[in-house]
């Protein structure tokens, strides 16, 4: 098991894995922000991009973000730009973070994130309803940002655990 | 002060301009972008359209393959529900089968006065099929639509009705060369005039962005006439998208103002896109 670990495909495959999870989000028909339940959706994307921007950016490149914004666009059908423009918000205010912050800890992370993912939903749901005159409800983004940001501490424990394998990998 | 205030512009700089490592563009120049793409998307120009024809091509195209997969699971989960309720949903048929069956006798004299009335006042009503699958079905808090494998080179345009059988599911609101976007009727965005039978009651259907639609823009007192009914919806015919009469749904007795569709839009796998021509020789 330990020399699979060290192979070169896994190390490769483990780098890539934040980009490869987010490509697979939004191509994916399965969506969390879609889950049959009123009372309950979530955004896995805000998350992966807010770890990963801010705890490790060299594994989620701000193109690749911008890119997957557009793919999502497409996919959920609502006018090109607009979710690009959103992720690369979070990694905005992730990156301002990183530079103000020195040692960075889980609760600044995740207030912090209630703070963007709050500022995000504000800004799609303006550039949505007041542009471009779609009907959105208002309840289930409030929703999806509450609990995305109760969620976090899960995904911030599962990214944390592959954040650590990969810096090992990289340090074999 | 004037160092805090030099701290932020500081950190803003750094977050905004400079490119870490393995970062190919600033955070400034794709913002920019982003902006950009949302601008030059709404623009009616033919090489922007032709642009987004090709991105949307290729995108939905990869979202298929990519949800096949999870696509496959679905249908395995489906399968083994289906089984499960064999029996049960056997004897239900059996007994809806029956009365079906007792119903298609007047139905078919009530098609035959139809079309006798419809020739005394010269009107005739045309469609065409086109037999389409769902590609994808994504559905999201912002827009409830399915993607078709259907586009403009075999003749689809936009506001063309969606049928699930002889149900209505929605409309074409976007074609590309060999895919097109329909709106389900669910979605928030979606209104469609109809009529409330036996009442003949006409409104308008509003999605609500879940998985039911609501009555909208009638006449005061429809819930009273409606009290304790069980509520057929139709397509009224009205503005000429619909031919009148297609089912949309039922509201139930308990459920005021709530339609329930026919038609299980996470269920659908293949759908019929339809084009009504509506000619009166008055």
């Amino acid at each position: 098991m330990s020399s699979l670990n060290k192979s070169p495909f896994f190390q490769i495959f483990f780098s890539y894995l934040p980009i490869i999870t987010l490509y697979l989000s939004v191509f994916n028909e399965f969506d969390f922000n879609y889950l049959k339940n009123e009372y309950f959706s979530f955004s896995f994307v805000h998350i992966l991009i807010f770890y990963w921007t801010l705890r490790n950016p060299n594994h989620l490149g701000y193109f690749s973000v911008f890119l997957a914004g557009l793919i999502n666009d497409v996919v959920v059908g609502i006018p090109i730009g607009i979710s690009s423009f959103c992720y690369l918000i979070i990694c905005a205010v992730s990156a301002y973070i990183r530079n103000i912050i020195l040692s960075p800890n889980f609760i600044n992370d995740w207030i912090s994130l209630l703070f963007t993912v709050l500022l995000v939903n504000s800004i799609q749901v303006i550039i949505l309803d007041l542009i471009f005159y779609f009907n959105v409800d208002y309840i289930n983004y409030l929703i999806n940002s509450v609990f995305t940001f109760i969620l976090y501490p899960l995904f911030f424990f599962i990214f944390n655990y592959l954040d650590q394998k990969i810096k090992i990998q990289q340090n074999d | 002060m004037a160092t805090s205030r030099d701290d932020f512009v500081i950190a803003f700089r750094s977050a905004f301009l400079k490119k870490k490592d393995k970062q190919k563009f600033s955070l400034l120049t794709l913002i920019f972008l982003s902006i950009f793409v949302i601008i030059l998307g709404n623009l009616n120009f033919k090489v922007i359209k032709i642009i987004k024809i090709g991105i949307n091509e290729v995108i939905y195209r990869t979202s298929f393959i990519i949800s096949i997969p999870e696509n496959k699971i679905k249908n395995i989960n489906a399968k083994i529900k289906e089984h499960t309720e064999l029996y049960k949903k056997y004897k239900s048929n059996e007994l809806e089968l029956k009365n079906l069956k007792q119903k298609k006798l007047s139905n078919i004299f009530l098609i035959l006065e139809n079309k006798k009335l419809r020739n005394l006042i010269n009107e005739s009503i045309n469609s065409e099929e086109i037999l389409a699958k769902v590609l994808i079905d994504k559905e999201s808090p912002y827009l409830k639509s399915i993607v078709l494998n259907r586009g403009s080179k075999d003749k689809v345009k936009i506001g063309m009705a969606i049928m699930d059988d002889t149900y209505l599911v929605g409309k074409v609101i976007e074609v590309n060369y060999s895919s097109s976007r329909a709106l389900l009727l669910s979605d928030l965005n979606s209104k469609i005039p109809v009529l409330l039978e036996p009442n003949g009651i006409q409104a308008v259907a509003s999605g609500t962005g879940k998985t039911h639609g609501v009555i909208e823009y009638t006449k005061e007192e429809y819930e009273d006439e409606i009290k304790n009914r069980e509520i057929l919806v139709y397509t009224s015919g009205l503005g000429s998208l619909f031919k009148p009469g297609i089912p949309v749904g039922k509201i139930l007795n308990d459920k005021m103002n709530r339609i329930t569709f026919f038609s299980d839009f996470t269920q659908l796998d293949y759908i019929k896109i339809v084009s009504y021509n509506i000619e009166s020789k008055n």
